[in-house]
């Protein structure tokens, strides 16, 4: 059993979840106070945060949440893009477009194509990007990676990547091909739903994936993206236990740094009910929650939420926004929307997101990495 | 009367520099603001970021206006976590931006950003060496200020907190053994967080000091750098006026000494 899974096994899933019901406006008002110091709060305070309790008081989260967030990172917002490069999956899971039962087009770009997306992408502007795959380990493994990296590191500064989980070893080869950060999100930590969910596949090893990160610091990759898919199951569980692991990766891995996500599922292909809805008032209560309980984790917000939610978004606590983002492989050079993953809901292009975030009186950054850093 | 301007002029490497405030590029809303910022602050020396500088040139928020307005670049290895990183930047910063100044910045921990001594004092070394003008970054630590000294910096630039903490001189107690120690200047960097902690690291007869979110955070970042101009200025002319010593006590004028008249 990994150390983090260790961490998580002190914790019953449905004993968190009640005692959500039970926080009192009294610890509200405790947890706000000590963030009114400028103090970083525990664990246990970032739930009472979460609650229905400090539901009344999201202005001052808020107010106390762009404090934090100015004071560390500026009047900035860094962009990025996600590249899609195949939707090939072994996986079948209940939830997302690109589930191996579900009947579409399936692609996977050749080194060509991706050059063509690296150069249409750089005409937008972006100089960060995020590759995405699914999880098809024969067909779009290392060896790929490795010739995908070897034509998109002469284009862009930083790159992530979101694919299916590796060893410590590969992430260690990946580093060395420049790779920054890897994003992995953990779907969610119920246990016996997360079966439920992955039904075949890889995926379905639940403490594979949940020791992800673990490998990612061991292979000395400079940063960590987790998170878990809201409405899968109970969010405020979720978020509890994606915050704990935080918790546990900093203090083990310290010289990692890290960003949280917070998907919220949409209808895709083939897939499920929302079993645990969450509106944008939560949405915005969990990120600020986030920022009080940890000042320095990137807060990441994607093209899936509403052009007007994330530009009031803007200045509550997110720190890097995706912009102009295709879902499906080969998007950028040319535009077949069969293929997507899923739909996203800010259609702007990046332009038009820049020229809002500058309206905002906020800095766009490009830029913020320089390749051939952490190569020693 | 004191005349700053003419008598009281910092060097640093052969360098004058009638402003004793150093500044930072980031955080800033826009460019605009960063500009009219900087000037209003004065500061000939203004450091940045090299991982967030576009060196192909096309396309820079942060370089662009700098070089237009004539400052004094002090490129910065931010990013860094080890000392063979931060060479590679220094050499990289220097061949893009044509200044062998670097601010040397090596900080693995992203969280506090608190600076790895045995790796700042190793990449010093090589590269007071390669011929670099080395300033570096470094917790308030009076021996690795000497060590740092020894090994040729040109200047230290120890914390007064961590930076962009607003905390103003926690490390005041060090600082100031650093102060009295050093033949090199000192330069209060990271954690300042409002005029008065500059005037007073000034009092303590700090050489200058580097502020950035202080400035670039501020709701009014133009008026807060003037502020920060004026708070240096004033705390250089107490400190060479020389500040009168703190004592809470009247001084007895029967003393114990009275039997000697």
């Amino acid at each position: 059993m990994n150390e983090f899974a260790q961490v998580m096994s002190r914790y019953d899933w449905h004993q968190v979840k009640e005692s959500f019901e039970s926080i009192s406006e009294l610890q509200v008002v405790a947890a706000l106070r000590k963030s009114q110091q400028g103090l970083e709060l525990s664990l246990s305070d970032f739930k009472v945060l979460i609650s229905p309790a400090a539901a009344p008081y999201l202005e001052h989260m808020a107010t106390l949440s762009q404090g934090f967030t100015q004071q560390r990172f500026g009047h900035t917002m860094q962009l990025f893009v996600p590249l899609y490069l195949s939707n090939m999956c072994s996986n079948i899971c209940t939830y997302c477009g690109f589930s191996m039962e579900n009947r579409i087009r399936r692609t996977t770009l050749t080194m060509a194509q991706i050059e063509q997306e690296a150069l249409a992408i750089k005409a937008m502007g972006l100089d960060h990007i995020l590759l995405v795959t699914g999880e098809s380990e024969r067909k779009v493994g290392m060896d790929y990676f490795e010739e995908a990296l070897g034509v998109l590191s002469k284009h862009f500064s930083h790159i992530s990547m979101e694919v299916q989980p590796l060893s410590t070893l590969e992430y260690a080869r990946l580093a060395k091909l420049g790779v920054e950060s890897i994003l992995v999100y953990q779907e969610t930590y119920h246990r016996e739903k997360y079966a439920k969910y992955h039904l075949k596949g890889k995926k379905s090893d639940f403490d594979y994936r949940l020791a992800t990160p673990d490998r990612v610091g061991q292979a000395g990759i400079s940063k960590v993206g987790i998170g878990c898919l809201l409405g899968l199951e109970d969010w405020r569980t979720d978020a509890f236990f994606v915050a704990a692991q935080l918790d546990y990766l900093e203090q083990t891995y310290w010289q990692m740094r890290y960003s949280l996500s917070f998907p919220r599922l949409r209808p895709c292909e083939g897939g499920s009910e929302v079993n645990s809805p969450m509106s944008e008032r939560e949405l915005v209560q969990l990120i600020c929650a986030y920022r009080l309980f940890n000042h320095q984790v990137e807060l990441s917000l994607s093209t899936r939420e509403s052009a007007v939610f994330r530009d009031n978004m803007l200045k509550l606590g997110v720190t890097t926004m995706s912009a102009g983002s295709k879902t499906q492989p080969g998007g950028y050079a040319n535009a077949d929307k069969s293929l997507e993953q899923f739909s996203i809901d800010d259609n702007r292009s990046v332009r038009q997101v820049a020229s809002m975030i500058t309206s905002k009186g906020y800095q766009v950054v490009w830029k913020d990495w320089q390749t051939g850093l952490n190569q020693y | 009367m004191l005349d700053l301007e003419v008598t009281d002029k910092l060097m640093i490497s052969g360098h004058h520099f009638c402003s004793r405030l150093f500044t930072g590029t980031g955080k800033f809303a826009n460019s605009e603001l960063m500009t009219q910022s900087l000037s209003a602050s004065a500061s000939e020396l203004v450091t940045m970021s090299l991982k967030r500088v576009d060196l192909d040139g096309q396309r820079d928020d942060i370089l662009a206006p700098l070089l237009a307005n004539n400052m004094k670049l002090l490129p910065n290895t931010s990013g860094a976590k080890t000392a063979q990183d931060a060479i590679f930047a220094a050499h990289l910063a220097r061949e893009a931006l044509a200044t062998n100044w670097i601010k040397l910045e090596i900080h693995p921990d992203p969280k506090y950003l608190m600076p790895d001594p045995i790796e700042t004092l190793k990449a010093a070394e090589t590269l007071v060496k390669d011929g670099f003008v080395v300033l570096p970054y470094m917790h308030a630590d009076p021996v690795l200020a000497k060590r740092l000294e020894e090994v040729g910096c040109q200047a230290v630039m120890p914390l007064g907190a961590p930076i962009g903490s607003n905390k103003g001189l926690v490390s005041q107690d060090f600082l100031q053994i650093i102060i009295e120690q050093a033949n090199v200047p000192v330069i209060v960097d990271a954690g300042i967080g409002a005029p008065s902690h500059a005037a007073y690291a000034m009092e303590l007869g700090a050489d200058a000091v580097l502020i950035n979110t202080a400035m670039a955070v501020s709701p009014d970042p133009v008026a807060m750098a003037r502020a920060f101009a004026m708070a240096v200025e004033s705390g250089r002319m107490a400190y060479l006026a020389g500040l009168g010593t703190v004592g809470s006590q009247a001084i007895a004028t029967s003393p114990l000494t009275a039997f000697l008249d």
